[in-house]
């Protein structure tokens, strides 16, 4: 295990695999703190209202309620949601974080409880000033609840599967007529433009239309200028289909089927 | 390495679907145990999936589905190389009656160094106080304990009314509250090399060494064991638990005599720490209920000898719940080298 110069902590498996952790940093850190901090002061609020209610019935009873209501609130909410959204509180949501084990393993109940309970102390003397200072100091931004839970606060590591439908659309391509031409246009691309065009055509949904339209225009014109296919290949294909078409040709094999 | 993207992707998605599936079935299910077929399957996938990041990865135009297998191979790797037996569902009764007082003695060694940090420093602020009386003020920084104790019994003993009336519960709650927030403290200050929770054990083992001698000074040792045993027998114990939890994390830092890596040391105590400091918490709750019901009433409400009596069967009680309860399970266990 290895931390990367990006905050990513690089992890190798015993199969020899290397896969990547972003690291959170302080700061976002601290301002899922302070969204979770809010969402406590939000249930504390209505717990407050509700007692206030039922203390017109019995005072004692509700005073005692809320004692214990606020303070099981205050230690469990990290607790409870670590616990139930697998190593994320309301604040780690928003800010797209997530507590992982520190060697991605499966993130124990009793990690999650140490790590909350040593917040007692990253929050000394105030405002997480030992905590920050700790998450700064350490090389995996971890507080001291961190480093003696084995945990480390991630940047959301799970992504969904990428929509490969933009690749496997089996769609006729009128550039591959020319093998010729096809064989030249692999010469010419450089692989930056390559790489380019396909994270293009994979998240092409995510732009504005009029992005979208702007940049497979700027593509499709610096393929066309590298080889000049004939006319009857590329009439009619939008500029969006000529770089799929593109595409499709530098990543797949010379002799695939 | 040169690979047909369109052909690899069509031939290993179905693969990292099926993958994803079953770590979702897992997630969602952490009770759910796998077959042998099963089980074979799942590590065929995620070596197959491990070695389809190993070639997306020199493939360093793909970054969004580099990302999404190494997502995987995170998650599967966790479940394959985890070696930590899954916990099984919490049975409240089994967890306070065996694993409780299991993990205590299987880590009494801290709980000794507890008791002896507390003991230093209630002889330390016993010589304090008989030796100088007046150091009680800075001792003893609480307005209730500052005055004359004699004075104190006497109004106690005389108060016709009861100042709890009303408000017994909130009391209570208080103190459950405050005293598991020491607890926490004293746990987690072990982070500190164990030098928080030796500060934490010996303040408050000053305070009561000056407060007992200070009563037993003015001739009033029935009234303090009166006041302090029932619940003084379990609140002081948990907050020795505490201190046992602190040094178990401490001595994890620290690692004397182990060859362990801080981390495989932290991982081990982890679950053991969390098991005390929980037993200590529910202990801290019967305790802030005795104190809050009984422990204010005085004679001639309720008989001195019958809260002491109280307060001694209570500490027999728990000295023999944390040295036997569970004993009989531990022997069903298997042992293990």
């Amino acid at each position: 295990m290895r931390r990367a110069s990006t905050n990513t902590l690089l992890l190798k498996t015993p199969e020899g695999i290397v896969f990547s952790l972003p690291l959170a940093g302080p700061v976002s850190r601290f301002l899922a703190w302070t969204v979770d901090v809010v969402c406590i002061m939000t249930a504390a609020e209505l717990l407050g209202r509700v007692m206030n209610a039922v203390g017109a019935i019995n005072k004692g009873l509700a005073e005692a309620t809320y004692v214990i209501a606020y303070f099981v609130i205050s230690i469990g909410y990290g607790i409870a949601l670590e616990w139930f959204w697998r190593g994320q509180t309301l604040g780690k949501r928003v800010l797209r974080l997530r507590v992982m084990d520190e060697q991605a393993l499966r993130l124990e109940f009793s990690q999650i409880v140490v790590r909350n309970l040593l917040r007692f102390v990253d929050l000394l003397p105030a405002l997480y000033m030992v905590g920050g200072m700790a998450c700064v100091l350490s090389r995996k931004f971890q507080r001291l609840g961190d480093l003696a839970a084995n945990t480390i606060v991630v940047r959301n590591p799970e992504v969904s599967q990428p929509n490969l439908e933009q690749l496997l659309g089996g769609k006729f391509n009128s550039l591959l007529e020319y093998r010729h031409l096809t064989a030249r246009l692999r010469q010419r691309i450089a692989p930056g433009a390559a790489a380019l065009a396909l994270e293009a055509l994979l998240r092409r949904d995510e732009f504005q239309p009029h992005a979208r339209l702007q940049l497979f225009a700027d593509l499709a014109e610096h393929f066309r200028s590298l080889v000049e296919f004939p006319a009857e290949a590329v009439e009619q294909l939008s500029d969006e289909q000529y770089v799929r078409n593109v595409v499709e040709i530098l990543y797949r094999s010379a002799n695939a089927p | 390495m040169i690979i047909d993207l369109k052909r690899f992707l069509a031939e290993e998605r179905k693969h990292w679907t099926e993958l994803e599936s079953s770590l979702d079935r897992i997630e969602r299910n952490p009770e759910h145990r796998m077959e042998l077929t099963e089980l074979l399957k799942f590590h065929e996938l995620y070596e197959r999936t491990s070695a389809d990041l190993a070639k997306i990865e020199t493939f360093s135009s793909e970054p969004e589905i580099r990302r999404y297998l190494e997502g995987l191979v995170a998650r599967a790797y966790g479940e394959i190389h985890e070696t930590r037996e899954k916990p099984h569902r919490l049975n409240p009764w089994r967890w306070f009656f065996e694993s409780f007082p299991q993990t205590f003695r299987r880590r009494v060694g801290p709980f000794w160094l507890s008791l002896a940090v507390t003991i230093a420093g209630c002889l330390f602020g016993g010589a304090a106080i008989a030796i100088d009386p007046e150091a009680k003020q800075v001792i003893m920084p609480f307005q209730g304990l500052q005055g004359d104790p004699a004075e104190r019994v006497r109004k106690e003993e005389t108060e016709k009314q009861d100042r709890l009336a009303g408000h017994k519960s909130t009391f209570a709650a208080q103190l459950m509250t405050h005293n598991t927030q020491v607890a926490i403290v004293t746990m987690a200050l072990g982070v500190t090399w164990g030098a928080g929770t030796t500060v934490s054990l010996f303040y408050n083992g000053v305070i009561l060494g000056a407060v007992a001698v200070d009563y037993a000074r003015a001739g009033q040792t029935r009234f303090l064991l009166g006041w302090l045993l029932p619940h003084g027998a379990v609140e002081i114990p948990s907050i020795l638990l505490a201190g046992q939890a602190g040094f178990l994390l401490a001595s994890a830092l620290i690692g004397w005599g182990s060859r362990n890596t801080r981390r495989a040391r932290l991982r081990e105590i982890s679950r053991d720490l969390v098991t005390i400091i929980f037993g200590a918490g529910v202990l801290l709750v019967w305790a802030g209920i005795v104190e809050s019901f009984l422990s204010q009433y005085h004679e001639p409400v309720i008989p001195y000898a019958l809260k002491i009596a109280f307060g001694a069967t209570e500490l027999v009680a728990l000295t023999v719940f944390l040295a036997r309860s569970g004993t009989a399970a531990e022997k069903r266990l298997p042992k293990t080298a």
